[in-house]
């Protein structure tokens, strides 16, 4: 049963991808219905596992041994406890919505089939990870939603830009996916094995000094699939590949894998408090990093894409936290997953209407023309600043609330934090929301097409070229999926939150402490609240009151840096790019020159010698025979000179 | 008279036959003195056989004489063609044999 | 006596060479498929060695021995471990690939002479054949000086393979092109020549020693282990350390490790793509398999000795080979860097002489043999249709041909260990194995992975993405149904062992453990332990009981 919920949605790759163009009318309602069948399934295993006492809900099921080597056994076998479940019900269920809507989204592309086959791999994948019961065979899935991931960045493939944002994504994901590698080596050598119960109920025995460094390297891993710095680079070009995947796998899902490894690797964590630390300050660095990046950026989708950042920073600070944040970091997740995967399908219909313009600077005035949009992004938009009642508040403040009970010095910083990015939040949301519906339609007034590529041909998703836009509803397979995340998006807080129903759940697998805070739930509350409506208020005294340009200003210096990313870019280029590329070039030199050399030297010396010896060839018989008496009297005297001795 | 005049003389011999490989030029020069050598060597078998008693070295004198005899046949064969080709009995100038 | 099944696995071949070199010039392709026909039924053969080989049984196995120069004490002795077993099963399969892949690499082109007796179409397969004969008979001989023979004959057809078949159109001309294909062929072989007779002087050193100390010279290598064993055969360290380095070179030019790599990438680069794959799939795998065989049981001290040098020697393979690969500008070239790199990973795994590194180094000797013939003979594929190898030739092939571009991703994926794909179970055992030895070496090591990705996907960015800017690349037809036949069943295998390689693991376990057991090593133990294993299939988190619910 465990098995059929990856074995479904891998058949529906399998079969659309060789299927080859027989199946390109029907392929993305095959891999629509796959998807489907996939969240049926998890449903029904929800079911049943709702039936169960709370201390026996997990599941395991063995399918094989994968590698077995002397002292080293690696099985492919699922286990599905409560924490498993979740993500399995975020995945498929948010999963199913985006195949829905990409139904609608792709309709024109020539390559729909091929899309929806990397979808049915990344939801196989996806969920491989979140059902393995090994470090490694998570590991071949967190690989596999690398390689998912890479494919559907990289699925404009004649776009330069989406080729290279790929190939950085998988690049920099490799990183992360080499401090795994290195994480299991350790488990390896500490308890000889990396099946999760025993490393996790042996955890205690290990050396704190393992267990840290374990948990950096799992944290190494994190920061990679979760884009936190400092392997945060590849979030913002990913958005070069099509919006259903920027919400499904670079929003809701597997950017949110490191949060999983984190809160699943608990029990390693629990006894490393430096790494704990070191993942708190990973996660605030962030926090605060894609907020800010997220204020600068024009286009939409980066916009939304630091937004992400910042959001899983607030995730891995959570899981950070240990036992006392676990459960809220999953909630939050799994509330994000709902509005973030919903604000992306909305940008996305968003540009659906407006010729794939992503500029926000050319938006503006749409909410006539979009109203289901509109309201879908707005409910998405309320949630994820927090507004009270939504889903975002509740999963947030109790993160706040946590943050602020970490004790110390140390609480009341992360606190801070916590509380600036949620003002941060406000503030750049409210931004997006200005700029796309509210104002002026400044796309009347757009004085050139976007100088996208210049020299690229013209991209398949540019439908109408760069006439002026009609901006327009999308059709229902879009909206719908829009209308239920939207639905996610405002009662899922409540009801996580209702009756500590969430936490109860998660229990038996992350354990759960009350923490016990500073300052009272109230307190945090209303300090949530505060920083929120300054946040909004900013946005609205930026961009709300006074009409926004169509060309960005210049700006000030931490605008110019944030809309570069704040410089990570400049630095991985200077550093890694060109740096590898003179060590490679002198390498490549070195290997022709010096060790090439070397071989081709000892040939070139034989051969030189040789042709020195060709001279005492000379033809004259009359130095033969000088040769050959000059011999004849060494010999001669050689054997006197043997004799004497 | 000792018999060690005759190796003495041989000795002389040999060494006016290599010198004259050596220096001359004319191939039937050159070809003489081998001859020559030739000859010391057998001078020297002869004389050591007869001081040591034993026959073998004068039976290998009859060898060598027989081998330098058909030596003489191909060796004045191959000048005589060589000057017919080259008109010339000079061995320098036979030093195509090079690499 | 039993049936010579090795005997005539080997022989199959070489008779098949014989019979495709004897078929009438007019004849091609009648000599092609001649070739087909007995490297499949070769297969089958090495098919029936696999199944007939029994992991919990004997050593060696379906071993045949007779007296041959007697003087000497050199036997005709054949036998397999599941080392032995594995590889000959990865030779045998990837020769019909290779020779589907090179259908018309010696066809008849325009201005060629039509003498009756010029058939290089006949000789090119024939040689194909003979080499596969030679592989197979080192993959099986136990003796000593049998091995060397075969090990040195190989040198014979492959100089003819590189040196007379070259890509039809070379980027530098013609005439350059067979300049610099001459130029490679003689490299390859004087480079391997020398390697070889350091090896003859060993050879014949390992015979002195053993006739001093047994009284009666022999090279068989099952005696040889054993007289080892007792301690009836010894030797001095400073002998044995001589003896050891004798074989390490030779098989460390063929491998080919850092320093001595150079030869690789000109005869891989000049060769055609199915001889390339020849050369570092099949050929080069004899010289890390009889690292595994001959060195470590044979010298067990000196491979201790050697150790730390030849382990730094690794990693600078792995890390250089895969730089340098990052660097090239030519595909094949590339992918013979990135051999390099691969063939560290193998030796890295031969010399943690821990059961994952050695376990995991054979994998990988057959599943990098898999993964490479996929993506080589993709790119040759490529090549052929454009007539160029450079990669700045290339750009947006995957619009005008999915499915070349489709496989030569998976060849690719496969060549940086993607989970999934078979090469990435025995790179991580290796991985695993060096590093509970040794645990810097295995994080550098790891390095190689993200280098790994890097080479890779630039390669395919620059040549298979993009918008198509050239008119040659416009016209470019995808994959024919004969080249469609040799790609798939190599994807189909890469992603099948990826994901069962149970089977092929459990034929190398004990072959393994008896070679650690040569160099008496054992793996390192974990620090905590964990007790049962299986008891915890029932384990809930904190400390709660529960049952199984499958």
């Amino acid at each position: 049963m465990i098995g059929l919920l990856v074995g479904v949605p891998l058949l529906g790759a399998a079969v659309l991808l060789c299927g080859g163009r027989r199946l390109d009318r029907t392929g993305h309602w095959l891999g629509t219905l796959l998807a489907a069948v996939s969240f049926a399934i998890g449903a029904a295993l929800f079911a049943s596992m709702l039936g169960e006492d709370a201390e026996s809900r997990a599941m395991h099921s063995k399918l094989f041994s994968w590698v077995p080597v002397e002292g080293f056994q690696a099985d492919v076998a699922f286990q599905l406890d409560q924490l498993s479940m979740t993500f399995v019900l975020l995945i498929t269920g948010v999963g199913t919505l985006i195949h829905l809507y990409s139904v609608g989204y792709m309709e024109h592309d020539p390559g729909r089939r091929r899309f929806f086959g990397y979808l049915n791999l990344f939801l196989a994948a996806m969920l491989l990870l979140v059902l393995a019961d090994n470090y490694l065979l998570l590991y071949v899935g967190w690989e596999g939603v690398g390689l998912a991931s890479y494919l559907l960045i990289g699925f404009w493939q004649h776009k330069p830009t989406a080729a290279t944002a790929a190939k950085k994504a998988f690049i920099v994901n490799r990183v992360g996916d080499a401090g795994l590698a290195i994480a299991i080596f350790l488990m390896f050598t500490t308890f000889g094995t990396f099946a999760f119960a025993p490393v996790l109920s042996s955890a205690g025995d290990a050396s704190e000094g393992q267990l840290t460094a374990i948990g950096l390297m799992l944290l190494l891993a994190a920061c990679g699939k979760s884009a936190q710095v400092p392997l945060q680079s590849w979030l913002g070009d990913a958005m070069e590949g099509p919006t259903p995947v920027s919400a499904l796998i670079h929003a809701a899902t597997m950017v949110t894998a490191g949060v999983y490894l984190i809160t699943r690797s608990g029990a390693i964590f629990n006894g490393a408090p430096d790494a704990q630390l070191v993942v708190v300050v990973v996660g605030a660095v962030t926090l605060l990093f894609g907020a800010i990046v997220g204020c600068a950026k024009d286009d939409i989708k980066k916009a939304l894409a630091g937004s992400t950042m910042s959001q899983i920073g607030y995730m891995i600070l959570a899981a950070g936290l240990g036992p006392i944040g676990y459960a809220f970091a999953i909630m939050h997740l799994v509330t994000h997953g709902f509005f973030k995967a919903g604000l992306f399908l909305g940008a996305g219909s968003v540009m659906h209407g407006m010729n794939d313009e992503v500029d926000m600077r050319r938006y503006g005035g749409l909410r006539k023309y979009m109203p289901v949009t509109f309201v879908t992004f707005g409910l998405g938009y309320l949630a994820i600043i927090g507004f009270p009642g939504l889903s975002g508040f509740f999963s947030k403040d109790q993160i706040i609330e946590a943050a602020f009970a970490k004790g110390g010095t140390e609480g009341w910083i992360l606190g801070a934090v916590t509380l600036l990015g949620a003002a941060i939040t406000a503030y750049y949301m409210t931004r997006v929301m200005l700029m796309t519906f509210f104002g002026e339609e400044r796309w009347r007034q757009a004085p050139t097409p976007s100088p996208a590529e210049p020299d690229v041909e013209p991209a398949a998703e540019t439908r109408g070229e760069h006439a002026e836009p009609h901006p327009h509803e999308s059709p229902k397979v879009m909206t719908i999926p829009m209308i239920v995340l939207a639905f996610g998006s405002v009662f899922a807080g409540g009801i996580f939150k209702a009756g500590d129903s969430f936490v109860n759940w998660l229990e038996p697998v992350t354990a759960f402490e009350h923490g016990h805070s500073p300052v009272s739930a109230t307190t945090v509350t209303a300090a949530t609240v505060v920083s929120l409506v300054i946040g909004v208020g900013a946005a609205w005294f930026q961009y709300g009151r006074k009409p926004v340009p169509v060309v960005a200003p210049r700006g000030n210096l931490l605008t110019r840096a944030a809309r570069r990313d704040l410089l990570q870019d400049d630095f991985n280029h200077v550093v890694l790019v060109s740096g590898g590329t003179h060590l490679t070039r002198s390498l490549v030199y070195v290997d022709h020159k010096v060790v090439d050399g070397a071989v081709n030297g000892t040939a070139a010396t034989f051969g030189g010698l040789s042709g020195r010896l060709r001279r005492l060839q000379n033809g004259f018989a009359r130095s033969y025979a000088v040769s050959m008496f000059g011999g004849a009297a060494v010999l001669i005297a050689a054997t006197l000179l043997m004799r004497a001795v | 008279m000792s018999p060690i005049n005759y190796v003495y003389l041989a000795a002389l011999l040999f060494t006016i036959g290599a010198a004259g490989v050596l220096i001359r030029r004319n191939a039937i020069v050159v070809f003489m003195c081998i001859e020559l050598m030739l000859n010391a060597a057998n001078l020297t078998l002869v004389a050591f056989s007869r001081m040591h008693g034993n026959l073998d070295g004068q039976i290998m004198a009859f060898f060598v004489m027989v081998v330098a005899a058909a030596e003489v046949v191909v060796g004045l064969a191959i000048i005589v063609m060589l000057y017919r080709a080259r008109h010339s009995a000079s061995v320098d100038d036979a030093s195509l044999m090079k690499l | 006596m039993s049936f010579p099944l090795l005997t005539v696995t080997a022989a199959l071949p070489a008779v098949g060479a014989v019979a495709t070199a004897a078929v009438p010039a007019a004849k091609r392709t009648a000599a092609k498929w001649l070739a087909l026909v007995f490297s499949l039924a070769t297969l089958v053969l090495a098919a029936v060695v696999l199944a007939r080989f029994d992991p919990d049984g004997a050593r060696y196995q379906l071993t045949e021995s007779h007296a041959w120069i007697s003087d000497f004490g050199v036997r005709y002795e054949l036998g397999v471990d599941g080392i032995g077993a594995a590889l000959m099963a990865l030779t045998a399969l990837l020769i019909p690939f290779v020779i589907g892949a090179g259908w018309h690499d010696a066809d008849q082109v325009e201005g060629e002479p039509t003498h009756r007796r010029w058939r290089p179409t006949q000789g090119f397969f024939a040689l194909i054949l003979a080499v596969e004969a030679m592989v197979l008979v080192s993959f099986a001989a136990t003796d000593v000086f049998l091995f060397y023979i075969f090990f040195e004959a190989m040198l014979i057809p492959m100089y003819f393979l590189i040196g007379g078949f070259g890509d039809r159109a070379h980027a530098a001309g013609e005439e350059e092109g067979a300049k610099q294909r001459s130029y490679a062929a003689v490299k390859f072989l004087l480079y391997n020549l020398a390697g070889g007779l350091i090896m003859l002087a060993a050879v014949i050193g390992l015979f002195v020693v053993s006739s001093d100390s047994l009284g009666e010279g022999t090279f068989s290598l099952p005696e040889l282990l054993r007289a080892r064993a007792n301690g009836d055969l010894t030797m001095s360290t400073s002998t044995e350390r001589l003896l050891f380095l004798g074989f390490f070179v030779a098989f460390a030019i063929k491998a080919p490790l850092w320093p001595l790599h150079t030869w690789l990438p000109n005869a891989m680069g000049e060769a055609t793509a199915p001889v390339a794959v020849l050369i570092t799939a099949v050929v080069d795998k004899v010289g890390t398999f009889a690292m595994l065989r001959f060195c470590l049981g044979l010298f067990p001290n000196a491979s201790s000795w050697a150790t730390p040098v030849v382990i730094g020697l690794a990693l600078v393979s792995v890390l250089y080979g895969a730089l340098l690969a990052v660097g090239q500008r030519d595909i094949k070239r590339l992918v013979a860097y990135a051999s390099i790199s691969h063939f560290g990973f193998i030796i890295l795994g031969v010399f943690a002489m821990t059961s994952q590194g050695q376990s995991g180094a054979t994998l990988y000797m057959v599943f990098h043999g898999i993964s490479t013939a996929a993506l080589m003979l993709v790119a040759g594929f490529l090549i052929s249709r454009r007539g160029s190898r450079l990669i700045a030739d290339y750009g947006g092939v995957q619009k005008v041909a999915p499915v070349l571009a489709g496989t030569f991703l998976v060849g690719g994926l496969a060549t940086l260990s993607l989970p999934g794909l078979a090469p990435f179970v025995s790179e991580f055992l290796v991985l695993v194995g060096t590093y509970s030895r040794y645990p810097v070496a295995g994080i550098i090591a790891t390095a190689g992975i993200i280098l790994a990705a890097l080479y890779v996907l630039v390669l395919y960015q620059r040549t298979m993405t993009g918008p198509v800017r050239k008119p040659e690349i416009e016209g470019m037809p995808d994959l024919k149904v004969r080249e469609l036949a040799v790609v798939a069943p190599l994807v189909a295998l890469l992603l099948f062992l990826g994901v069962f390689p149970k089977p092929l693991s459990e034929i190398v376990n004990p072959a393994v453990e008896h070679t650690l057991s040569d160099v008496q090593k054992k793996d390192p133990k974990p620090q905590h332990p964990v007790a049962d294993h299986n008891k915890w299939f029932d384990y809930k988190p904190a400390g709660h009981g529960g049952g199984d619910h499958e």
